[in-house]
């Protein structure tokens, strides 16, 4: 079964693991220089024009696998040379415009954008081009593409821009760390920056037990072996014990509930992407951002403070929780965080095939902690946490689910213009919510279906019961 | 004294909810609750032998079954 949904994904797997390897045996520092030339032996190259191009850019991968750059605050990073100035020309016309009677294009554009040649053939005025894509919707031969980067499609907070070599840059007091660019970049040119050598430390030193929080969307990867498997092989790995970051869910839902009845309106803090948005896009609003810690906080704190010197690390699908991690109020409780992408490479950087391990057991939350991980969940759960608490004869919670950035951005407009029919903003940078992060291994539409099947799955069925057993 | 039950997986699916509802019940019932200091851990090591519980760093195994025994030997008796 194939483990990436992209031959990037691949790439950057198998750069990981051979870091991963070395730091294993301690000879990363004499190795390190070999490992472009292991992925790529050549003399042919695989990827790119020649083999000495595909090293240079494996080189620096390797370099973003053990940390980046460590004068960069932003944990996604540009690739200069992986980056293939993809053309930026907008909407364009392309050879297969027919000449056709119907000019569906030009009836359907607002801005009078469109002219004909001679032979009927379409023409954009770039001028007046708003770049809107309704003509290239309309055309029965789909002749008008959108030249527009791979990258700039898929930041839609408009964070990237294009610098003097045409190379992608990234504005990163706009960049909110949620990775759609990472996952949407055909040459993999921008990517996440890797602690799995940090782990790999963490778990090498016996003195201290290393935990794993993970994200309930885990249910919805590693979809060849068995979630049991998962948590054995996680265990094989040299983590003391694994918990669900889903029971710091529980524990969010609860106060964040109890903080939106005092406070009248409110939006949630679980999603470091959101967070980062409210505070540079709606500086505003920034006093609404609830004021509970994310569940991964939430958890690792109580394993911090029941656990004296424990050490932990939050395995998840994504790769914004790597700069949540690093802010104060987190860092002291969260010591490294993993994707899931980068868990599969330690595994197999242990040569570990997770389907041949016995089943472990994960069951620490309650169905309400686990569907945190899909759009509209938290809201769930926060309406649970009303009842369950007897909030919610006094209270009635209108939720705004956002689905996506955008959807947070349309909120949060009209937030600021105090139109917004709602008491409480549920925003989740990526569309379909953690499921979707770009740290996952694949993306579809079962996943979410895996993670309400898992959520029926725990044993405790109220929020109330499952926190219960944090004294 | 501090009493510490495992709430790791394996000693939940065992009944870890169970076994500490009941023992804040116990403390409560017998006025215990300024001598014994109960608190939750996330797995001791020892799954097979859960619901996983320690007296001051002592080891008990303890299930919903002898939860009451285990309270008036390890807990009652010993603070006599």
């Amino acid at each position: 079964m194939r483990k990436f949904d992209t031959k990037v994904q691949h790439l950057k797997y198998k750069i990981l693991r051979e870091v991963a390897r070395h730091a294993w045996d301690d000879s990363l520092l004499k190795c390190v220089l070999d490992i472009p030339k292991q992925i790529f032996p050549g003399p042919k190259p695989t990827m790119r024009c020649c083999v000495y191009k595909e090293r240079a850019v494996a080189a620096e991968r390797v370099k973003l696998a053990m940390g980046g750059d460590s004068q960069n605050d932003n944990v996604i990073e540009v690739i200069d040379i992986a980056c293939d100035e993809c053309p930026v020309g907008g909407y364009e016309v392309t050879n297969a415009c027919r000449g056709c009677l119907a000019h569906r294009c030009e009836d359907v554009c607002k801005k009078g954008a469109i002219t004909f040649d001679s032979n009927h053939v379409a023409h954009i005025d770039k001028s007046k081009c708003v770049e809107c894509g309704a003509c290239a919707k309309v055309c029965p031969y789909t002749a008008i593409v959108s030249r527009k980067r791979p990258c700039q499609s898929a930041c839609k907070i408009n964070a990237i821009s294009i610098d003097e070599n045409l190379s992608a840059k990234i504005d990163n007091d706009k960049c909110i760390g949620c990775g759609a660019c990472v996952y949407q970049c055909p040459f993999g040119a921008i990517t996440d920056k890797s602690y799995i050598t940090h782990v790999i430390d963490l778990l090498k030193n016996k003195e201290s037990r290393v935990y794993a929080v993970v994200a309930p969307s885990i249910s919805s990867q590693f979809t060849y072996a068995k979630l049991g498997q998962v948590i054995t092989g996680l265990k094989e790995l040299g983590f003391h014990t694994v918990v669900e970051a889903a029971l710091g869910a529980d524990m969010v839902a609860l106060s964040e509930s109890r903080e939106l009845v005092e406070k009248g309106f409110l939006t949630s803090s679980c999603c470091p992407a959101f967070v980062k948005y409210v505070k540079s896009a709606f500086p505003k609003l920034e006093e609404h951002i609830s004021h509970n810690p994310s569940p991964m906080v939430a958890i690792s704190k109580y394993i911090k403070e029941t656990s004296p010197g424990a050490k932990t690390v939050f395995i998840g699908p994504c790769t914004a929780k790597k700069s949540e991690a690093r802010l104060e109020g987190a860092r002291e409780y969260v010591d490294e965080v993993l994707t899931f992408e980068e868990l599969q490479a330690l595994f197999d950087s242990r040569d570990m095939d997770i389907t041949t391990l016995p089943e472990g057991v994960l069951d620490n939350a309650s169905y309400f902690g686990r569907i945190f991980a899909r759009s509209g969940g938290l809201s769930d759960a926060v309406s649970q946490a009303m009842k369950e608490q007897g909030l919610d004869t006094s209270f009635v919670l209108k939720p705004e689910v956002c689905d996506g950035i955008e959807a947070c951005r349309l909120a949060l407009l009209k937030k600021n213009k105090n139109v917004l029919n709602a008491n409480f903003i549920e925003g989740m940078a990526c569309s379909g919510g953690c499921i979707n992060g770009a740290g996952c291994l694949t993306h579809g539409e079962k996943n979410k279906s895996e993670v309400d099947k898992y959520g029926r799955e725990a044993l405790e069925k109220t929020i109330g019961d499952a926190v219960s057993v944090l004294m | 004294m501090k009493i510490v039950v495992c709430i790791g997986s394996s000693c939940h699916l065992k009944g870890s909810r169970y076994v500490v509802e009941r023992l804040q019940q116990l403390i409560s019932e017998n006025s215990l609750d300024s001598k014994v200091d109960l608190g939750g851990t996330f797995c001791v090591g020892r799954c097979q032998d859960g619901v996983c519980v320690t007296v001051d760093e002592e080891f008990y195994s303890v299930s919903r079954e002898n939860v009451d025994e285990f309270f008036r030997t390890a807990v009652l008796e010993k603070l006599g």
